[in-house]
């Protein structure tokens, strides 16, 4: 089952991949990232059960933490952008 | 008997949870437009995490795993909203208009309690 | 949320005490949970960590929601109606997506917090991008837009059970 379930996994972060490289928009991008993010703390998570290595909870845990500090810093760093932009275009 | 209803329930819900993050990443690519795309997004972010971590939590039973299990799925599910969130207002603020936006004419619906 | 970045030293002080020390025993039982290795260097290290943690905590202005404390109770039975929630409108979004025609109408939605308190609206938002097919798109002084996937779903959240219920988690 878990095999199963880390393919599906597998399956839909390639899809994100995908939107990823096709994205219209940067927000499409990001997006698609944080899918990817999310996914690969699903997919440690049930790594550690197929394997039967519970040291892999911990590295979940981990990325959890670091995939959403760098979304909202990868968020922070393009509206910074757009700021600027604005203050560009308004001069 | 009672841990093979568990092993059946958890195999279960660790399927319906496989099946929500392919149709969730199917719906990424199918839906039109970002907006639509944070739905979907959306949809294998809360259903399929919960329904994957509580079949795993099924799995392992009362043990530390399970704890740990708890702590990330309370993590994700507390976090991730809030990273739409800002994701979605920070695409709003740049000016990406959604399509359709009926629901301004119905602005005085929903004044009442 | 937008705020001012330089907050007054007023709003920073005044920590209650049992919620300093349940943010202390939450840290300490994860330290300990963790790190699964209790030689003295460590479990030093892990009194250091905690004690910084809500020093840190404590300096940006964490404790200054003290209805943070007052709806711990009352929390439980709201998850456990979100979840049915959660459950309904995502079995909904993954038929929207499979069928294939889509038949998606976008619709854009304003509703209005019942609660003045910034953590009342964070829990009502947060509840809202939770349950797929509605996500919050802004909040600004008591007021939320929120895009929603289908007008049916607009329709049910103009309906309002979701502010009613966040804002009962706050009043008792």
């Amino acid at each position: 089952m878990y095999i199963v379930v880390s393919i599906a996994i597998l399956v839909t972060m390639v899809l994100a991949l995908v939107r990823a490289l096709l994205g219209p928009t940067v927000y499409d991008r990001v997006l698609a990232v944080n899918v990817f993010g999310t996914k690969t703390v699903l997919l440690l998570s049930v790594i550690a059960f197929l394997y039967g290595r519970p040291d892999f909870l911990d590295l979940a845990l981990a990325y959890a933490l670091i995939n959403v500090v760098g979304i909202l810093a990868v968020l922070e760093f393009f509206q910074d952008r757009f700021r600027k932009q604005e203050r560009v275009d308004s001069d | 008997m009672i841990e093979l209803a568990l092993d059946v329930v958890s195999w279960v819900l660790l399927a319906v949870g496989g099946a929500c993050v392919l149709i969730g990443g199917i719906g990424g690519l199918r839906l039109p437009n970002f907006y639509t795309r944070i739905h979907a997004a959306s949809l294998t972010d809360t259903m399929a995490t919960l329904l994957i971590f509580v079949g795993m939590m099924l799995q392992s039973g009362l043990s530390l795993a399970t704890l740990k299990l708890f702590a990330i799925m309370l993590f994700l599910l507390l976090t991730g909203p809030t990273a739409t969130y800002a994701l979605a207002n920070a695409a709003l603020l740049s000016g990406l208009k959604p399509e359709g936006d009926t629901g301004q004419s119905k602005h005085g619906e929903n004044t009442q309690p | 949320m937008t705020r001012s970045p330089v907050r007054p030293a007023s709003q920073r002080g005044e920590a209650r005490l049992p919620a300093v020390l349940l943010l202390l025993l939450v840290l300490a039982v994860s330290w300990v949970l963790w790190s699964g290795l209790y030689k003295p260097l460590l479990l030093g290290l892990g009194a250091f960590s905690c004690l910084l943690s809500a020093y840190l905590a404590h300096r940006m202005g964490f404790f200054r929601h003290q209805a943070l404390m007052a709806l711990l109770p009352g929390l439980p039975a709201y998850w456990w109606w979100l979840l049915r929630e959660i459950a309904v409108s995502s079995i909904e979004v993954a038929k929207l997506i499979l069928k294939p025609s889509m038949p998606i109408s976008p619709t854009m939605v304003e509703l209005k917090a019942q609660s003045d308190s910034e953590v009342g609206q964070v829990i009502l938002g947060n509840s809202i991008t939770l349950s797929p097919g509605t996500v919050t798109v802004d909040v600004h002084e008591g007021k939320l837009l929120v895009h929603c996937l289908t007008r049916d779903s607009a329709r049910s959240l103009q309906s309002g059970e979701v502010t009613r219920r966040a804002a009962r988690l706050e009043n008792n």
